[in-house]
């Protein structure tokens, strides 16, 4: 049996359009939309809800579930599943993303496509298995060893959950690396009205295959079909004959354990090949910022207090304004240092002691004031916790 | 418009099943903005659960309630449990049967939701029963609405049945106003 | 097809080129099992696009590089769990896994154990050599009683894991142990687990002159490959004399090794009966649509 992709079957199978949907039940639409035919996974709360909506649905569709037997498993499976030709993901929270780091590195070095949604509690260790946090936005970027690229999304919404996820698979397979969709036991716990596209809306990027004479393949180099620095993808069985290693790779593919400029020469190319397109990266949603003293920079579920307390410092004649940061890595530099180079002050909420906090002040701390506010512990800001900051409290 | 609800109950109640419906109805099958969390202790069954619903005409930002509008209960403990945020001018609903020491010393509406369940045949209709008496005593859900969300969120081989509930349980609400 | 006769020809149509020379060491039984594996694969005339190999990390684990085929050289002790997704996007490959006693009965026992239990279609060549050979010598969970390494200098108090066992009482459809220095049972056992469905085990012992033979005291090569001869029995002959054996016989051989098959049955792979599941699914939802009409 072999995974064909048929969106008018995935969306007989998902069902009516307008749904009320749970957070992480719309990740496996996503996931399932964007042709995900392959689910490894092991269950964790409060994540499992994707992994019983995968092993619900794939068989349906002509995909593939496994429950694997841990999570260094289930990331090694879905890499291997990439690798077999098909687009995998999984799904985890922090313990589970921890075990994870050491393939998801071997993903990112080895220009993996696949996906993976961590839907975040609190932590360190099994910390509040049922309540949601952002602690692992630091984790997702720095978190297993070496140098890389992260590609990691921050849903706010039930659809976007959904849209991301879509996403995360668009970015991952475009280029080459794993992605992420960073949600959290609130949103992914959340239900709320969600709209399925139909067939003919969903945009749909799929990796670009080798195509050039096998004698000529390289394939580990820029794309020897058009002008990028991700390379064509010979997946397995298809005759190219690729060896992929985790070791440092010479662009045959080969081990170059013991030589300097072959590991320069791969880990620029697999890092620049995102920072290249950092600008394009750029998926932010921008409220009120346009006459703004104060903005909220922001992500995720908090996004959403922080929206409320804006509203409050409107009414109450407070300049504020908030950016909210779709894709949170690659980090949208240029955008922050403009915003605060129009604002006094920034305030970065965050369900963690201050994560994203960090690249905001490297890149606004020289234009204005940076504030963190943190909140620990499960559960969100209220929005008048972060009206308080507003008021300068 | 915003209205922040509370279903509360025993786990295996159904009361994230109500909260579901209810917010369905307004989200799916009417133009309101919803969304619906939940908390639960780690057993499946038993200990006190809840499920809060925000229905509102506008983008709903910080999605927990702030205070509590309506107040569904149908047992004891999570009635006692989580009432503290509720506003002076809270509507409260209990089952009068499941939450016995209900005098709290201000208004609430009584429906026998679990009775009427019983009388239909099954009590695992106890919280559809409630949910027509909430969307009676609510006002602002168009019955047909609601109807259709508990015909899309029950199992089909036990439509029928729900119906009932759900009809008995308008009727239930309508007699409970009368009555307070 | 041209029909190989030498294992020049052999050598020629199996290993890729520009890989050479292998980080092998003199009397190393890596080679040779690769050497095995390729006849067998010579023998069934499978489809080399069709044949994807999959490796950890370890000296064995360097093997699929030298093949002509797509090779998966994962981390340290995954390689399995890497193949159980290789696998299952395209169950039309035959997934070979070269992994090594430290890889798969050390690290990577858990992924093991369970592509085992849910009998996994796929072929795990374990090269067993009895210690961390790569990384100079540390202990293997594999490693006689007593023996030297790095890492038990004082000689080992651990136990060994019996990995072929271990196999079956989980079920593996087919499982077999051989040394490397009688080529025609392997090449037969690498072929039936080739041809098998469902999970099969291949477990060779392998001398590590390098890590294990000059700590331990085995002598020079030559040696070294005779106490495999001396060491180990085959599994018939070892059941035949512990039940009609004189006591001095069971003696001789009661801590051999034992070689040989030790496990051909044919419980259902797990994509087989994956598929039967969405066929299943399939049916139940024909029929409903038809029973709307």
């Amino acid at each position: 049996m072999k995974y064909k992709y048929d969106p008018k079957r995935i969306r007989e199978v998902l069902g009516k359009k307008v749904q009320f949907l749970l957070g992480d039940m719309a990740c496996v639409y996503g996931g399932l939309l964007a042709g995900c035919s392959f689910f490894g996974g092991y269950p964790i709360t409060p994540a499992s809800e994707v992994a019983e909506g995968m092993a619900r649905r794939l068989p349906r569709v002509g995909g593939t579930y496994i429950q694997m037997e841990d999570e260094i498993g289930s990331m090694a499976a879905v890499i291997g599943a990439a690798w077999g030709g098909a687009k995998s993901m999984t799904a985890t929270s922090g313990p589970g993303f921890s075990l994870m780091m050491e393939n998801y590195g071997f993903a990112a070095m080895t220009e993996t496509p696949c996906v993976i949604v961590n839907v975040q509690r609190t932590g360190p260790s099994t910390g509040q298995p049922t309540l949601g946090a952002q602690g692992d936005m630091m984790q997702v970027r720095w978190g297993t060893h070496g140098d890389f690229e992260a590609l990691a999304l921050a849903p706010s919404t039930v659809q976007e959950c959904m849209d991301f996820t879509i996403e995360a698979f668009n970015l991952s397979e475009k280029y080459r690396n794993p992605a992420c969709v960073m949600t959290d036991g609130e949103v992914g716990h959340l239900r709320e009205r969600i709209i399925i596209p139909d067939e003919k809306d969903l945009k749909i990027i799929d990796r670009v295959t080798a195509t050039i004479d096998k004698e000529k393949y390289i394939p580990f180099t820029n794309s020897q079909t058009r002008k990028s620095k991700v390379p064509d993808f010979a997946t397995f069985g298809t005759g190219y004959r690729t060896y992929v290693t985790g070791l440092t790779h010479n662009e045959k593919g080969f081990p170059a354990t013991d030589k300097q400029p072959d590991h320069e020469r791969l880990v620029k190319r697999i890092t620049t090949k995102i920072t290249d397109d950092a600008d394009k990266l750029v998926m932010v949603e921008q409220l009120n910022l346009d006459d703004a003293d104060v903005a909220f920079v922001t992500y995720g579920a908090t996004a959403r207090p922080a929206e409320s307390a804006m509203e409050m410092g409107r009414k109450n004649g407070i300049k504020v304004g908030l950016l909210r940061l779709k894709i949170v890595w690659p980090f949208p530099d240029k955008l922050v240092t403009n915003l605060a180079k129009d604002v006094d002050k920034i305030i970065v909420p965050e369900m963690n002691l201050g994560q994203m906090v960090h690249p905001v002040r490297e890149f606004a701390e020289n234009h204005c004031e940076v504030i963190s506010a943190p909140k620990i512990g499960g559960e969100m800001h209220l929005p008048m916790e972060l009206y308080k900051y507003l008021e300068g409290k | 418009m915003k209205k922040d609800i509370r279903v509360c109950g025993f786990g295996g109640q159904g009361v994230i099943l109500s909260g579901f419906i209810i917010g369905k109805a307004a989200s799916v099958f009417m133009d309101y903005h919803a969304v619906q969390s939940q908390s639960y202790g780690p057993e499946a069954r038993g200990g006190a659960a809840r499920s809060e619903i925000i229905i509102s005409d506008e983008k709903i930002g910080y999605p927990r309630p702030i205070g509590v509008d309506y107040l569904v209960a149908m047992s004891q403990e999570s009635f006692d449990t989580y009432r503290d945020d509720i506003r002076d001018d809270a509507v409260i609903i209990v089952d009068s049967d499941l939450v016995k020491k209900h005098d709290i010393g201000r208004p609430l509406y009584k429906v026998q939701a679990q009775k009427i369940a019983e009388e239909l045949g099954n009590k695992i209709v106890t919280n559809i029963v409630m949910v027509g008496a909430f969307t009676s005593i609510f006002g602002l859900l168009k019955t047909e609405a609601v109807k259709e969300s508990v015909i899309d969120s029950v199992p089909k081989r036990f439509t029928e049945l729900n119906i009932k509930a759900f009809e008995r349980g308008l009727e239930a609400g309508k007699n409970a106003v009368k009555e307070l | 097809m041209v029909e190989i006769k030498t294992a020049d020809e052999l050598n020629k149509k199996f290993l890729r080129e520009g890989m050479w020379p292998t980080i092998f060491c003199n009397g190393c039984g890596h080679g040779v099992v690769l050497e095995y594996t390729f006849w067998a694969l010579e023998e069934l005339g499978l489809d080399m696009d069709k044949v994807i190999f999959a490796s950890g990390i370890g000296c064995s684990s360097r093997l699929p590089g030298y093949i002509n085929a797509d090779g998966l050289h994962t981390t340290h002790g995954r390689a399995i769990a890497f193949a159980t997704g290789i696998k299952a996007a395209n169950p039309d490959f035959h997934v070979i896994i070269f992994t090594g006693d430290g890889d798969c009965a050390g690290i990577g026992g858990n992924h093991f154990i369970h592509a085992a239990r849910r009998n996994i279609d796929m072929t795990v060549i374990m090269i067993n050599n009895f210690i961390y050979g790569m990384t100079g010598g540390q202990l293997a969970p594999t490693a006689p009683l007593g023996s030297i390494a790095t890492t038990a200098p004082y000689g080992n108090i651990e136990h060994p894991f019996d990995i072929s066992n271990l196999a079956c009482a989980l079920g593996a459809n087919y499982v077999a142990r051989w040394g490397v220095s009688h080529p025609y049972q392997p090449i037969k056992s690498i072929k039936e687990g080739l041809e098998k469905r469902g999970f099969s085990l291949l477990e060779f012992l392998a001398p590590c002159p390098t890590a294990y033979g000059r700590r331990n005291k085995l002598g020079d090569i030559k040696k070294h490959w005779a106490w495999y001869d001396d060491n180990t029995i085959l599994i018939e002959d070892y059941e035949k004399i512990m039940k009609y054996g004189t006591e001095e016989e069971k003696a001789q051989v009661k801590d051999k090794i034992q070689l040989g098959v030790f496990q051909d049955i044919q419980k259902p792979g797990f994509f087989e009966s994956y598929e039967k599941l969405v066929d299943r699914l399939r049916e139940k939802e024909t029929k409903a649509k038809e029973g709307k009409k």
